[in-house]
């Protein structure tokens, strides 16, 4: 490298800094406190010139890299590496990885904490899973998902609140309440172009959270809902010590009273509902309405011309998006026993979203893999709770800047015209 | 009758603001197709500027107009640095892809900065003394008082100040020219011998420069800010922008008013709960009946 680069990448690193200096100087630097009345100011002038400092580093490191080797490859290799291992190797990897779900409980190392991280990583993969099929399959891009999820929650829990009805009548009812509300909301706005519908679907997720908050008489306001049954092991409780009349989980089977139990079947719960969805998508893709889905992601106008009706097509996409992400709500709702708008906000949909697109949109297994990704980041920085979403954010920044198709790019038509030519 | 002419001048005021954030979406839609989901919150980062500025100025004592100033003058300048690095780190690599990667990056984005706003500045609300007082008083012999306070009629005349320089800098200057050209065709334009990344960093400082206005306005009118209100703001100044028609400069400007009107003379009439809800259905019935807003170019989908 000559002289002439390394003054040139110098001085740019110097710019680098002064940017660094003017972004972090005010909002890190001079911290506002309040302190009895009204606010003042407490500089933090350390922190800037570290992080100033860092950023001038990290500059100086990128641009003398930068100028021996052509491209910053580390990233790209790696993951394209991930996608053709996952590629060639789909089916194994596949049952290995269900195999490996069903005896995580009893793995040596499995305790409480791990099962609930694998009990969330599920849910996410489930709502994934779901989303998938309106992002992925159908090209919607629907930043309002959790208002479903929502619906779904807030079904189960006011029904078996209400009528006391098991666990396994209210999950279908709450299913066909999320999808209710997918063809109510998908209706008027499904004509929509990508990114208007975007924003109309996150207006229609804030509306629900809305209403959520302030219908009291349904909803209890803020407050939620409190005392959701929990789920039974086909009507057999999971309580230390049953009513009368009642045989529980524990006696039934003659073990010893542990909470492990009702942990251990929540997650093959979520586990199999989980597993419903991936099958189910994996066969719709191949009757005529999944094709219908997918051509109509690649051309519309060419569907069009070809007698596909566009609106119908993406409402029952939506509405079967939004009736799985109804189990999930009913499932989140049996697994807390309380819910509250609090748990439905618009960063769940981002999270849901972030985790179907940088899986590569229309790859289940890449939903997967982003799920164990990011819930796995934000579950590493848990102790570092403030920092952990701007990890999550700055990760997903990072995969759409290196590898914007997502972790596996690769996304092969479900169907050929002459068969399998490759 | 005089409470509707009180609500007309408060859903004016706020309109004002929405307008400024609004200008920033649909100059960024015009000229690169994107939805810039971070914008809301550079604006809440130009309101934190505003307000640490405010109270530095605030002890020195000096007088009102000049602390005015200052503030403006460096809330833009401290802000448009913000949106200038987003650019570059986020959306520039992006340019050309397909076209949901700069929405979830600038998700991604507005994340980052909210929760970098949230640690850095912590998440409690930050209240700021007022430093207006007083108003003009209206109809003082009837029941009602209408007032419009100073703080009002300065943000009206300053946001109309500010609309008459942006657009003498759009409409007349070589800027202006360069900008409404890609707009229209980048890689045309390109071989014209303008700098199209420039340009685009040039639109990012000025819509984010106007945002960081538009927050200093918020921090001096509702006097408390925290590092949520960007999402909302947001998304309320983009439905402006989509009302007035995306892309279109004085739709933007036309959307925020309406978006400032229905929102105050739907809490002051119907329901201050479900204000927000009026936001997000004026959007939703908008986007359906009217999708390219008042003032927008129909859009034509080529095959």
């Amino acid at each position: 490298m000559e002289k002439k680069d390394i003054i040139q990448s110098f001085k740019d690193s110097l710019f680098t800094g002064l940017i660094a200096l003017a972004l972090f100087g005010p909002i890190v630097g001079l911290r506002t406190v309040s302190k009895g009345e009204g606010l003042f100011i407490t500089p933090q002038w350390g922190v800037v010139f570290l992080l100033v400092g860092l950023c001038i580093l990290g500059r100086f490191l990128i641009n003398i890299n930068s100028a021996r080797t052509t491209e910053f490859k580390i990233f790209s290799t790696l993951s394209s590496r991930i996608s053709s291992i996952t590629e060639d190797k789909a089916k194994h990897f596949a049952i290995t990885g269900i195999l490996f779900a069903v005896v995580f409980p009893f793995l040596p190392f499995t305790d409480r904490y791990f099962m609930d991280v694998a009990i969330m990583i599920l849910t996410y993969i489930m709502l994934g899973w779901g989303l998938n099929i309106v992002v992925g399959l159908a090209g919607l891009l629907d930043l309002g998902y959790v208002a479903f999820y929502a619906v779904g929650a807030y079904s189960y829990a006011l029904i078996a609140t209400t009528f006391g009805w098991s666990f396994w009548i209210c999950l279908p009812l709450a299913g066909v309440f999320a999808a209710f509300f997918g063809i109510l909301l998908g209706f008027p706005v499904l004509r929509l172009r990508g990114d208007y519908l975007a924003i109309v679907t996150l207006g229609f997720g804030e509306i629900i959270r809305i209403i959520l908050i302030n219908w009291y008489e349904v909803t209890n306001g803020p407050d939620g809902i409190t005392g959701i049954p929990r789920p039974s092991f086909f009507g057999l409780p999971f309580k230390r010590s049953p009513d009368e009349g009642e045989t529980s989980f524990h006696l039934f089977f003659n073990l010893e009273y542990s909470t492990m139990h009702r942990i251990i079947f929540l997650y093959y719960l979520i586990l199999v509902l989980a597993l419903i969805t991936n099958y189910f998508t994996l066969k719709i893709r191949k009757l005529p309405v999944g094709r219908a889905w997918e051509a109509l992601r690649e051309d519309e106008i060419a569907c069009k011309s070809l007698g596909v009706n566009p609106t119908n097509t993406k409402l029952t996409a939506f509405a079967i998006g939004a009736m799985f992400g109804g189990f999930a709500g009913s499932f989140f709702a049996t697994r807390q026993a309380f819910i509250s708008p609090e748990s439905f906000t618009f960063i769940e949909s981002a999270i849901i979203v972030a985790i179907v697109v940088l899986g590569g949109m229309g790859s289940q297994t890449g939903v997967v893999l982003a799920s164990i990704f990011l819930i796995g980041i934000t579950e590493m920085f848990r102790d570092l709770e403030q920092y952990r979403m701007i990890a999550f954010g700055g990760a997903m920044v990072l995969i759409m800047v290196f590898k914007p198709k997502g972790i596996l790019a690769k996304r092969k038509p479900t169907i050929l015209m002459h068969g399998d030519k490759k | 009758m005089e409470y509707f002419i009180q609500q007309l001048v408060n859903g004016i005021t706020l309109g004002s603001i929405y307008g400024l954030i609004a200008i920033g979406y649909t100059m960024v839609y015009g000229i690169i197709g994107m939805i810039n989901f971070a914008h809301g919150d550079i604006f809440m980062i130009g309101a934190f500027v505003a307000l640490i500025s405010f109270i530095i100025f605030g002890l020195t004592g000096v007088a009102l107009p000049i602390i005015l100033l200052l503030v403006l003058l460096i809330a833009m300048l401290f802000t448009a640095c913000y949106g200038w690095t987003v650019e570059k780190l986020a959306y520039k690599p992006l340019r050309g892809s397909f076209r949901l990667a700069p929405l979830i990056s600038a998700l991604g984005m507005s994340i980052v900065l909210q929760n970098y706003v949230q640690v850095s500045q912590g998440a409690r609300v930050k209240p700021m003394q007022p430093l207006f007082s007083g108003g003009l008083e209206f109809f003082k012999n009837s029941e009602f008082i209408v007032t419009v306070s100073y703080l009002q009629i300065f943000i009206v005349v300053l946001t109309i100040i500010l609309m008459g320089i942006f657009t003498y800098l759009i409409t007349k200057t070589d800027l202006g020219r360069a900008q409404r050209a890609c707009e229209q065709d980048r890689t045309m334009t390109a071989l014209l011998g303008i700098n199209v990344d420039r340009t685009i960093s040039i639109t990012f400082i000025i819509g984010s420069s106007l945002a960081s206005v538009a927050g200093m306005m918020f921090v001096l009118y509702y006097g408390v800010i925290d590092f949520y209100i960007g999402f909302l703001a947001g998304i309320k100044a983009f439905t402006a922008a989509v009302l007035g028609g995306i892309g279109s400069l004085p739709g933007a400007m036309l959307g925020g008013l309406l978006i400032g009107l229905i929102e105050t003379f739907w809490a002051g009439y119907v329901s201050l709960e479900y204000k927000d809800v009026a936001a997000f259905s004026v959007l939703i019935v908008v986007l359906i009946f009217f999708p390219t807003g008042f003032l927008g170019k129909p859009d034509i989908e080529k095959v």
